[in-house]
């Protein structure tokens, strides 16, 4: 058994255990509660539900590992795709081409960007409590959102956009193709570049990492505009997948990425966590929701359940560090 | 001194302690230790670091529950499940090394802490804590403005509070953990006969402390604990520094001199004239090739200042400072790391080391260049980097990804070194680097500085104590107030006079 | 009263701030500076001020809560819907059964942080989800309009007829808040237990090693955010004459932003009750003020962040952080044993 345990550790690493244990712990209590549940209907309704979610939980990790948080994820998000939905409709609407849709993408990354920007330049000079500082960048998001738009939709996008959040290529979801993308950039950064190794030891002890030479500050900013602009990205795809553009668009979302992220193990106060066990915590969440509808709940008992594992989560891991250790 | 011989071993102990044995993740801390203190008698504790000696502390104050079949006594009482407040109630105070204060809040409530604690709610008389406060720090002969928050004091004044704390109320046995540690030689004085005044009037003292001469003139009698073992019992009287230092080790040590004569090496680091308002002044040098510089002086000295604008954390306000020739000034550390600088602080839990971290990713963080292959890092250059420092210097460990916390804290600091030569210093500062570091180990430390010297790496060795400097350096400088008060060479010099130098 | 000024810095800078908006509003719209508009302003901000109050409680004692604002719908909900069962019960019963609810959601989660050692941010955003995705599931979204005739019906404490025939009132949330405002104010500064909060923010160990109940600490300080928060449920009810069930989404990180912008700390051990006030009226006054002088209400918010977004910038840039500068000299000690 231990045997089994260190090999498992060895090629997936120890903090897939959790992660592994619910997906599957999912597939069984619904497959054998509802027939339909293991079916192609269940895994095309994930892959299509999952990106949105998945990006903007990939936004909010990144500054977790630092020891922060983003709560301006999600309307950085809105301003973004409002970005988009205006560069199009300045260009003919419906009738607007690639170049467009081009153009407005990549301001669209830049206002995600500088969202991020701004946050990270203040946590990194002023040393604020990024909680206080990405909250109260939110709550300017979302007035400056309401205040554009009135609080209405924009939607009449050209029809090219729809695949990206409809269509398949393969076989397989674009907007799902999008979401994997973005979790090996994102295993990449964080596993194999300096920013990444940098993101890490500033979250565990930026004073040591200093003192170390690590150019903390940039370090901080650099992640903060990464989560803006990965952000950015999950406003562009709900775009295509809406068809339209609204102030509060997946704004339920938000405290979901944060749960998403202890479920895969991330350390609250940063440091420790990778991107492949909070991956699979993403399926499992979503998995969770299909299989209870499948059974006639809806998204708000989903949710609640989601909460419930997360608790139980955390006692299992209580647990087994209060069981486990001494035999260590 | 004499009081406890006055009161006898006939006496029964005050405090009595028997078959503690504590746990921790697999670890022993604590086996089969017994404790005594007598009524009034100053008792000192001695051990190396991690031998158990704060562990036995909060055993005692029912901060740790030991093992089973533990026994301890109190005034001739067994108390069957010590806890914190029976601890407070019973009259048994501590001076935590960590202080254990609170910075938010007043220094009143701090040294009144005591009637704000208890379970039963009461009103809050802010008039009667003032005066408890204002009464403690008479006794201690200092004035503090007992209004403002802790927070707004330097480390000395927290622990002359933590200190004021430890008398307030109904005192029976006293425990102070290194309660010396940023004290000015004249509070330290004051404080010793604090120590003489309580233990005349009945209070027994537990005194723990690494500075051994400052131990053997106050207590009466001395326990010494290794690898949470108990070592034995003594009586002062006729005690040498010596003999407790094997007491603690297990070891003898006779040390040499190191110091050479490196004057016809090149100069690698010329400084002249180097200020900093406020830290230091004037300071001049110049360190060659292959030597070993060592700088000491007391806390404050500003010699941990000079250090961190050398590295390029602080910059100086005028004064001049050439690496091999080349005007040197940097406005980050980084540049200093780039130019050839490199400097292992003396606070190696929170600056040294990044302490959750893998032992790995701590000794490349510095030289994350050298490891990259295509922009990316290589998992097989990091691998084979830290296996070839580990090897060099002789750290044991066990795998690469253990965290560096789980090490000892010579291995710790043989990580750090390694972290630095990594980045292939032409100057490597250490700032105290057998701070935390058992005695035993810290001649393997000096080996491997011995070793860097002789590959021809210029070094400065900052410490406090000045046998380290008098041992291992080739010139010596004693910085005093911000500059530099003198400069010593150990081989025309005795330890003794140095040592009278420095301290006086 | 330099010590004084030195000692609440964050009050005193908050005070001036409010003082400037107000004068420039006073000038800006002419309703701003009228008895009835300040009473206004405290009817519109009570409910706000009761829940920072408690949660102030939360982050004295190191804590964080996210879920106190589902908690208070779910108190809501719940308490009409026991209080009709017993007969349409009065304000005692209500308060009562209000504040009963309230502070067995708040022992939720600190038996979570306590007993299985969840860190308080993740404990309580699992407790959000939770209380909010039953509450949506139980009450299928549906509000409910038919309150107890004693609910709805405005209780006015203080009128006052103005010069131009309006109506200058105080009702009964306003009494309510000030009385919870006191009654925390006095149990934070005037009892060894909410000195005792303090400390265990402030150094955990250091309170354990002086024998303070730990425990004690986290459900005192969760129950207390728990009673505030069945409190302010019900006066939010109260003041809206219906229960809906997702009225009070969202507004922990409004409550919270106004809590931290009063001066206290994430992190612990370090908040007053009247920097939490002043917090909570600057956002309010600002908004009412913006209000007045016409200034679109989709443009509210947007101010209201940009506003909190400077003060906290400024409030936390210290010359010493802008340069690199050797600071955290005083953090590290203690953090890191």
């Amino acid at each position: 058994m231990n045997a089994l345990a260190a090999r498992f550790n060895a090629i997936f690493g120890a903090d897939m255990a959790g992660p592994f244990a619910a997906l599957a712990a999912v597939l069984i209590v619904f497959g054998l509660a509802s027939p339909q549940f293991l079916t192609g209907a269940t895994f095309g309704s994930v892959a299509f539900q999952l990106p949105e979610l998945g990006i903007l939980t990939l936004a909010m990790l990144l500054p977790i590992l630092t020891g922060g948080l983003n709560l301006a994820i999600t309307f950085t998000a809105n301003l973004a795709g409002l970005t988009l939905a205006w560069v199009l409709q300045a260009n003919g609407g419906i009738d607007a081409g690639p170049a467009a849709f081009l153009l407005g993408s990549l301001l669209a990354l830049g206002v995600g960007a500088a969202s991020g920007l701004v946050m990270g330049l203040v946590i990194a000079f002023t040393r604020a409590h990024p909680i206080l500082v990405t909250l109260s960048m939110m709550i300017f998001l979302r007035g400056l959102g309401e205040f554009l738009t009135r609080g209405s939709d924009i939607s009449g996008f050209p029809a090219f956009i729809a695949p990206i959040g409809h269509g398949s290529l393969f076989g397989i979801p674009v907007p799902l193709l999008i979401l994997i993308g973005c979790v090996l950039a994102s295993h990449v950064l964080l596993s194999r570049t300096k920013l990444g190794f940098s993101t890490y030891m500033i979250g565990s002890n930026i004073e040591s990492a200093r003192y170390s030479g690590i150019n903390t500050r940039k370090v901080l900013v650099l992640v903060y505009v990464l989560s803006g602009a990965i952000a950015a990205v999950a406003g562009i795809i709900m775009l295509a997948r809406f068809n339209s553009v609204r102030v509060g668009h997946g704004e339920s979302y938000l405290l979901i990425t944060v749960l998403a992220c202890f479920l895969g193990g991330i350390n609250p106060f940063g440091g420790f966590g990778r991107v492949l066990p909070v991956f699979v915590a993403l399926v499992v969440l979503q998995l969770l929701s299909s299989g209870l509808n499948l059974l006639g709940a809806n998204q708000h008992l989903a949710t609640a359940v989601w909460g419930i594992l997360l608790i139980v989560v955390m006692v299992l891991r209580w647990l087994s560090t209060k069981f486990l250790k001494p035999t260590k | 001194m004499s009081n406890a011989t006055e009161t006898g071993a006939a006496a029964p102990p005050l405090l009595s302690l028997r078959n503690i044995n504590m746990t921790f993740g697999g670890v022993r801390a604590l086996k089969n230790v017994s404790f005594e203190v007598m009524p009034g008698e100053v008792h000192c504790l001695a051990g190396e670091n991690g031998c158990g000696k704060s562990t036995l502390i909060k055993v005692i104050t029912g901060v740790y529950k030991p093992a089973a079949g533990a026994e301890i006594a109190f005034d001739g009482e067994t108390v069957p499940h010590m806890t914190p407040g029976i601890a407070q109630s019973l009259g048994i105070k501590v001076i935590w090394q960590d202080l254990a204060l609170f910075p938010e809040m007043t220094v009143a409530e701090n040294i009144a802490f005591q009637t704000l604690s208890g379970a039963r709610p009461r009103f809050v008389s802010y008039p009667k804590i003032r005066r408890i406060a204002e009464e403690a720090l008479a006794r201690l002969g200092v004035k503090l403005d007992v209004d403002r928050p802790l927070k707004d004091f330097a480390i000395a004044q927290r622990q002359i509070v933590a200190i004021a704390r430890a008398l307030v109320g109904e005192a029976r046995i006293v425990f102070m953990d290194e309660p010396t540690a940023s004290l000015t030689q004249a509070e330290t004085d004051h404080l010793l006969s604090i120590v003489h005044t309580l233990s005349a009037s009945g209070v027994a003292v537990v005194f723990v402390s690494h500075r051994l001469a400052e131990v053997l003139e106050i207590s009466s009698r001395l326990t010494v604990l290794r690898d949470g073992n108990l070592v034995g019992v003594y009586p002062v009287a006729g005690m040498t520094q010596s003999r407790v230092t094997e007491l603690m080790t297990g070891r003898t040590f006779d040390q040499n001199v190191r110091a050479r004569d490196v004057s016809k090496n090149p100069v690698v680091l010329s400084v002249k004239g180097l200020s900093r308002p406020g830290e230091f002044s004037d300071i001049s040098f110049e360190l060659r090739r292959g030597e070993t510089l060592g700088v000491t002086g007391l806390l404050g000295s500003g010699r941990t200042e000079l250090a961190l604008t050398l590295f390029g954390m602080r910059q100086a306000a005028s004064g001049t400072v050439t690496l091999e020739g080349v005007p040197a000034y940097f406005s980050s550390n980084r540049e200093a790391i780039a130019a050839g600088i490199a400097y292992l602080s003396e606070d190696r839990l929170a600056l040294g080391l990044n302490q959750p971290q893998s032992i790995a990713d701590n000794l490349v963080q510095a030289s994350l260049d050298s490891i990259l292959s295509g922009g990316l890092i290589s998992s097989e250059k990091k691998r084979s980097l830290v296996a070839r420092w580990i090897a060099d210097l002789g750290v044991k460990i066990g795998k690469q990804e253990d965290a560096i916390c789980t090490l000892s804290g010579g291995n710790q600091q043989r990580v750090a070194i390694a972290k630095w030569l990594a980045t292939n210093p032409k100057v490597l500062i250490l700032d105290a680097p057998t701070v935390g570091v058992d005695v035993g180990a810290r001649a393997g430390i000096f080996e491997i500085v011995a070793r860097l010297a002789e590959a021809g790496l210029a070094i400065i060795l900052i410490s406090d104590e000045v046998p380290e400097v008098y041992f291992n350096a080739d010139r010596v400088i004693h910085m005093e107030k911000g500059r530099i008060a003198g400069w010593h060479d150990p081989r025309s010099t005795t330890l003794k006079d140095m040592e009278a130098a420095v301290y006086a | 009263m330099r010590k004084l000024f030195l000692s609440h810095t964050t009050e005193y800078v908050l005070l001036i701030v409010i003082a400037v908006i107000s004068i420039y509003l006073s000038f800006a719209a002419d309703r701003f500076f009228t008895l009835g508009n300040a009473f206004d302003l405290l009817n519109i901000s009570a409910v706000n001020i009761i829940f920072a109050v408690g949660l102030l409680v939360v982050l004295i004692a190191g804590g964080i809560d996210i879920s106190f604002a589902v908690a208070a719908s779910v108190v809501q909900y719940v308490a009409v819907l026991l209080l009709e069962r017993i007969g349409g019960g009065g304000w005692i019963s209500g308060l009562v059964v209000a504040a009963g609810i309230g502070v067995a959601l708040g022992a939720v989660n600190a038996f979570l942080v306590h007993r299985f050692r969840i860190i308080s941010i993740v404990a309580t955003i699992a407790t959000f989800n939770v209380y909010f995705g039953l509450l949506m599931f139980f009450t299928k979204g549906v509000s409910i309009y038919n309150l107890p005739d004693w609910l709805t019906t405005r209780v006015i404490v203080y009128e006052r007829e103005m010069a131009d025939g309006t109506w200058a009132e105080i009702t009964l949330p306003v009494v309510v808040m000030m009385v919870c405002v006191l009654v925390t104010w006095l149990f934070i500064t005037r009892t060894t237990t909410g000195r005792q909060l303090y400390a265990f923010g402030d150094n955990p160990e250091g309170a354990r090693r002086f024998g303070i109940n730990i425990g004690a600490m986290q459900f005192i300080a969760f129950g207390w955010l728990g009673l505030m928060a069945g409190i302010a449920g019900l006066m939010q009810a109260h003041y809206a004459q219906e229960v809906v069930p997702n009225a009070l989404y969202g507004c922990e990180l409004d409550v919270l932003a106004a809590v931290v912008l009063g001066g206290a700390r994430l992190g612990g051990g370090k908040g007053s009750v009247f920097g939490c006030v002043l917090g909570v009226l600057l956002v309010s006054i600002t908004q009412n003020g913006l209000n007045l002088m016409g200034v679109s209400p989709f443009a509210f918010k947007m101010i209201v962040g940009a506003i909190i977004l400077v003060a906290i910038t400024l409030s936390s840039a210290r010359l010493g952080n802008l340069l690199p500068a050797f600071a955290k000299t005083a953090k590290t000690e203690g953090a890191n044993r």
